[in-house]
């Protein structure tokens, strides 16, 4: 009988159908719900069917893994912080790249088990094309997997420093080359043990020297990068199985995470190329030195001066997030509302950790997307703005973007908060920002800083616009 | 077994196909198309079940459970995130999440 198979198979191309118009459902903010529901139906089907696979062994031990790997995540990602989403993106896609390295693994072992004259079996061997496969997927998804581990722990604030030696280029490329080579010798019929571990070794290593010396504001970028990086290995490991939803899948991903990579990248002004090899911060050129001082104000005066305002623009950063001060800043806008101030929220194209990040915090404390404005539709109303209000964002109002060749945003696409007529910026201390740079904005005349934690300062902002007479 | 050929045709569309689904989606929904993305990737489950499926050394079979273990992880996880950042963008009144462009 052969009917088991074919729905097999059928499974497979179903859930590979569901993937797809999964994704194209969550390219549209009213469909996304829809759109991930779908796919995780295809991905029940997928492993569902696989269980019936003809040879399948060790089912007990298949269903522990799952149960307890299914277990912890979706644990984790029940309870994590929104605030700590991009990190767990990191690590749930360098599990992915882990599951296509040990995938590759299992089948190189396997391989050079039927290589061994002693232990020889009747086995297929894998063919060269497969075998190339399974080797270049199982190198890229262990980058994939230790450069994601760190790209979490950076995100997760376990990294501070940036590790930096000279020379760092040329020891990674040689890292590179010695896990290429070993992967050629593997696939040239030199396959045994001490090599395989040599060349998951040199892989791990070189994933994470690879991501060390990237600053964290590179992180988002990293990510993505990682993500597609994850797909194409799961599409490599695909193929060496034969598996055509994991080669469809993964490829799909591959595709669109590269795609996605580049968008982030651009809306960061910086090259995909400029953020793997060239140090953050370490540009050259002495910086601008930025003449004047902070100008403080107290909630009070603050408040007043937006009761009384026409148009007051919030810019959220991702201090405010941090600071949970979301639904806080949002009961504010709607108390200005009541007041007759046209209240909106304009979003950097990477506020928060990742692009959209913010829009997801803030779709959280329930703003309606027609309050919130994209960068290049709020930046021509500035000047007929009366008060933009800045909440722990700095890099990306930080007017040296544009007049400071030295400067290592400069460049960097920014809101041009200082076009408003006053500016008011919500700010724990007089540090510089996330990405270590000074902010020429805090110093401009029309600037006032509201020192504090963003959640009390906007409470405090709250309660003293309630005193303030209508 | 797949036929060689057959594949990089697969591989072809399919690139096209996730190209294409990227292509004109606004910056509002990046992360969690990051994050629905890194879901879709978690297929790599079904590869480590089969991987663990035939593996026949202890040392195969513990490599194996590791890599189910890891898949397993990055399907719930990328599931549950994905999905907690979508239903926010439900409770948004409605029609007025024409979205930013």
């Amino acid at each position: 009988m052969s009917w088991l198979p074919i729905l097999i198979k059928g499974c497979y191309f179903l859930a590979a159908l569901l993937f797809i118009l999964g994704l194209k459902r969550m390219s549209s903010p009213r469909t996304a719900r829809g759109g991930i529901v779908w796919a995780g139906y295809g991905m029940l089907l997928a492993v569902l069917a696989t269980f019936f696979l003809p040879d399948m062994h060790n089912r007990g031990l298949i269903i522990a893994a799952v149960l307890v790997g299914v277990g912890a995540a979706w644990w984790s990602g029940r309870r994590v912080a929104m605030t700590s989403m991009p990190q767990m993106v990191a690590l749930y896609n360098g599990m992915g790249g882990g599951a296509a390295a040990a995938i590759g693994a299992v089948e190189l072992i396997g391989y050079a088990r039927h290589l061994d004259p002693a232990l020889a079996s009747t086995a297929a061997l894998l063919s060269p094309v497969e075998l190339s496969l399974g080797v270049l997927g199982a190198l890229i998804g262990a980058v994939s997997f230790s450069g994601s581990l760190i790209a979490f722990a950076k995100l997760q604030g376990w990294l501070d420093k940036r590790f930096v030696f000279p020379a760092q280029r040329v020891v990674n490329m040689l890292l590179l080359a010695a896990a290429v080579l070993i992967g050629v010798l593997l696939v040239s019929g030199h396959a045994s043990l001490p090599l395989i571990a040599a060349f998951f070794a040199l892989a791990l290593l070189f994933g994470l020297m690879m991501t060390l010396p990237i600053g964290g504001a590179d992180m988002p970028v990293v990510i993505s990068l990682y993500n597609a990086f994850t797909g194409l290995a799961v599409a490599f490991e695909g193929f060496v199985l034969g598996n055509e939803a994991m080669i469809i899948a993964g490829t799909v991903v591959g595709a669109a995470g590269t795609l996605l990579t580049q968008l982030m990248a651009k809306a960061m002004n910086r090259s995909i190329g400029n953020v793997l090899f060239g140090s953050f911060g370490a540009s050259g050129g002495e910086a601008q030195a930025i003449a004047g001082a902070q100008k403080p104000i107290d909630a009070s005066d603050a408040a007043v001066m937006m009761a009384y305002a026409e148009r007051v623009v919030i810019v959220p950063g991702y201090g405010l997030a941090v600071a949970q001060a979301q639904h806080k800043v949002w009961e504010f806008a709607k108390l200005l509302g009541e007041r007759g101030v046209k209240v909106k929220f304009a979003i950097h194209p990477v506020a928060g950790r990742m692009p959209g990040h913010m829009n997801v915090l803030l779709a959280e404390a329930g703003v309606p997307y027609d309050l919130i404005a994209d960068m290049d539709d709020i930046n021509p109303e500035f000047p007929n703005v009366d008060v933009a209000l800045v909440i722990g964002a700095n890099d990306v109002v930080n007017p040296l973007a544009k007049t400071d060749p030295a400067s290592p945003i400069y460049g960097m696409p920014i809101l041009d908060v200082m076009n408003a007529k006053h500016v008011i910026v919500i700010k724990r201390g007089k540090g510089t920002g996330f990405a270590g740079i000074e902010n020429a904005l805090f110093y401009a005349d029309n600037t006032r800083m509201l020192y504090g934690d963003g959640q009390a300062a906007v409470g405090e902002l709250v309660t003293a616009l309630k005193s303030v007479d209508s | 077994m797949i036929d060689g050929f057959l594949a990089l045709y697969i591989f072809m569309l399919a690139a096209f196909t996730g190209y294409e689904i990227i292509a004109r989606v606004p910056v509002i929904l990046h992360t969690p198309l990051m994050s629905g993305s890194n879901f879709v990737h978690g297929i790599v489950l079904v590869g480590a079940m089969i991987a663990l499926g035939q593996a026949q050394t202890p040392f195969e079979m513990a490599i194996g459970f590791v890599g189910v273990l890891l898949g397993a992880g990055n399907a719930a996880g990328g599931y549950v995130v994905t999905e907690r950042m979508l239903e926010m963008f439900k409770s948004s009144k409605p029609q007025a999440g024409k979205g930013s462009k």
